[in-house]
């Protein structure tokens, strides 16, 4: 029996066949992946890059004059180019690469708040923030004697917009938000954000690891001072992930980690340093992984951004539908701007009992707290479950999900 | 009957289900039948966190031996905590000590027991035997 009506204008059936992992099987069931927020799959075009780079042109980036650097300085640096036109920024000199979000957000943490926080000074963090953007501002702050300003959520999962613009004052010095929420999937209205804080001359930081997997970001528009991303949730390798920084902070920022590559003269009474993006990319890069990055990139510019977008739509809106029609299902987080991610809770089952049994039906969702305590205290739960969906993902696949729910309901309800 | 004989027993218990399914409905009946802590014992300081559920373990020491008792916030845990606590509880801290829990594996639930899936059952086995240690630096003390 079903009803709603589905999306049959996407190929997913040929989207499918590139995702060789999709058809491994998981306790006798074909694997069904819905925990996409955690990390994603990759592609075989992703993974013939990887395999290519080493066996054809594995070579030190920058420093050799010898054909094979050469070529592996070139696809790193297109690398760059590519992650730069994907963000708009205005040069290639403002991308850094970084293992991912996490190391983004430390190093501009450290860097940013060497020059720019003092004691006294503000930072501005949200209640929906994984503790990526959380943890590294409260070391800030003890570190420089600063405070920690957290703006409010509303029950929807939505964020107090109004509480934000009373958080300003003389002392704020940066903000740093979510693009999307990894634990209730809000998309937060950011280009607005960044508006407000500008108003006062904050610069802004945007935790983008939820935000580039479902669409182009443009930051020249969003006028946005940092926006940090992780490549294993955009269908790259893992350990390849960097962050936009606006050029002029840049410039005024100090190294975060130092060694080879960052430094243009050495001598044991002055050490100079090496310009933009180098500055910050101490020792050999991840080259590899981030010529794994841009063949994602290019990917998913082949599907194509908008069909993603509003396939994934169609995958949260039936997952929705579903399971409001279930019954006896609580979802959290029903802000009306929403990536395909999905957090519930089974009324009377303990998301972790409900995970063990779901799993056994060979369907991956993540249940817990989703490294976002503060937010899951907010609401006054210690975790849910969550189904995070990717544009390879299928509405027979919900339907399992759904069987499996069932199933869960019938074994401890 | 020794841990290992009791261990044994819950082996040749779980050797009946053939299928994952009849096996967790029994571990879920477990966690659900029993009560298994005093609510007044379910006190911060029993309380051990994993990240994915909680676990509450109390252990009381009569000179000889530990009788636990322990509780979770989610069933299938408390029913894995509840075969723990039926093997352990009524040993003295040597044998608690010295006490495999090869059993866990043998019933094919070995996963519960990573430390990667945090649902605060390796902290229970690891606090289970350090109440034997101190019990029994305790005793030795004393005598």
């Amino acid at each position: 029996m079903n009803t709603i009506a589905v999306n049959k204008s996407f190929d997913v059936a040929t989207v499918r066949k590139d995702f060789p992992i999709l058809n491994v099987e998981v306790h006798g069931n074909p694997l069904v992946y819905f925990d996409n927020a955690a990390t994603t799959q990759k592609p075989q075009q992703v993974i013939d890059t990887l395999n290519d780079y080493y066996r054809r042109y594995n070579s030190n980036v920058h420093r050799g004059v010898h054909y094979l650097s050469q070529v592996a300085t070139d696809a790193y640096e297109e690398a760059r180019l590519k992650v730069s036109k994907l963000l708009n920024a205005s040069s290639s000199a403002e991308i850094i690469f970084t293992r991912g979000t996490t190391e983004s957000i430390n190093l501009i943490a450290f860097s940013f708040g060497e020059v720019f926080i003092h004691e006294g000074d503000e930072i501005i963090i949200s209640t929906i923030e994984h503790h990526s953007n959380i943890v590294p501002w409260q070391l800030l702050c003890q570190r420089k004697k600063a405070v920690l300003k957290v703006i409010p959520v509303l029950d929807n999962g939505v964020l107090d917009l109004e509480a934000y613009r009373g958080l300003f004052s003389e002392h704020t010095k940066l903000v740093a938000v979510g693009h999307i929420s990894n634990a209730l999937g809000t998309v937060n209205p950011i280009a607005e954000m960044i508006a407000t804080a500008h108003a006062h001359q904050v610069p802004v930081l945007i935790d983008g690891a939820q935000g580039l997997p479902h669409g182009k970001v443009d930051v020249q528009s969003l006028d946005c001072d940092f926006y940090c991303f992780s490549g294993h949730k955009m269908y790259g390798p893992t350990g390849i992930g960097g962050f936009y920084g606006r050029m002029s902070l840049l410039e005024q920022m100090p190294p975060y980690q130092s060694g080879g590559e960052m430094i243009q003269d050495v001598s044991f009474a002055c050490t100079t340093f090496n310009e933009v993006p180098y500055k910050f990319e101490a020792g050999t890069p991840n080259i590899a992984d981030a010529i794994g990055l841009a063949t994602a990139i290019e990917y998913l510019e082949k599907v194509g951004w908008d069909a993603i977008a509003k396939y994934e739509q169609e995958l949260l809106r039936y997952a929705t539908e579903k399971l409001t029609l279930e019954g006896g299902i609580t979802i959290i987080g029903t802000a009306p701007d929403k990536a395909s991610l999905i957090s519930f809770l089974i009324d009377g089952v303990h998301p972790l009992d409900a995970g063990t049994i779901i799993d056994h039906f060979g369907i991956a969702i993540r249940t817990g707290n989703h490294c976002a305590q503060p937010l899951m205290d907010r609401f006054g739960i210690t975790g849910t479950i969550r189904a995070s969906f990717a544009f390879y993902n299928t509405f027979e696949e919900i339907d399992r999900l759904m069987a499996a729910i069932r199933k869960v309901k019938q074994m401890f309800l | 009957m020794t841990i290992a004989e009791k261990e044994e027993q819950i082996i040749n218990e779980f050797r009946f289900f053939d299928d994952w399914m009849d096996k967790y409905n029994y571990i879920i009946d477990l966690g659900k039948s029993l009560p298994m802590i005093d609510e007044k014992l379910k006190t911060d300081s029993n309380l051990i966190k994993g990240c994915q559920s909680r676990v509450w373990l109390n252990a009381d020491f009569d000179g000889n031996v530990i009788t636990f008792t322990g509780d979770s916030d989610a069933v299938i845990t408390k029913g894995i905590a509840n075969l723990l606590v039926r093997a352990l509880s009524g040993h003295t801290p040597d044998e608690i000590l010295n006490a495999e829990l090869s059993f866990v594996d043998k019933i094919g639930l070995k996963e519960h027991l990573s430390p990667t899936r945090s649902n605060g059952l390796v902290s229970m086995i690891k606090q289970m035997k350090l109440y034997a240690l101190a019990y029994k630096t305790k005793a030795s003390l004393k005598s």
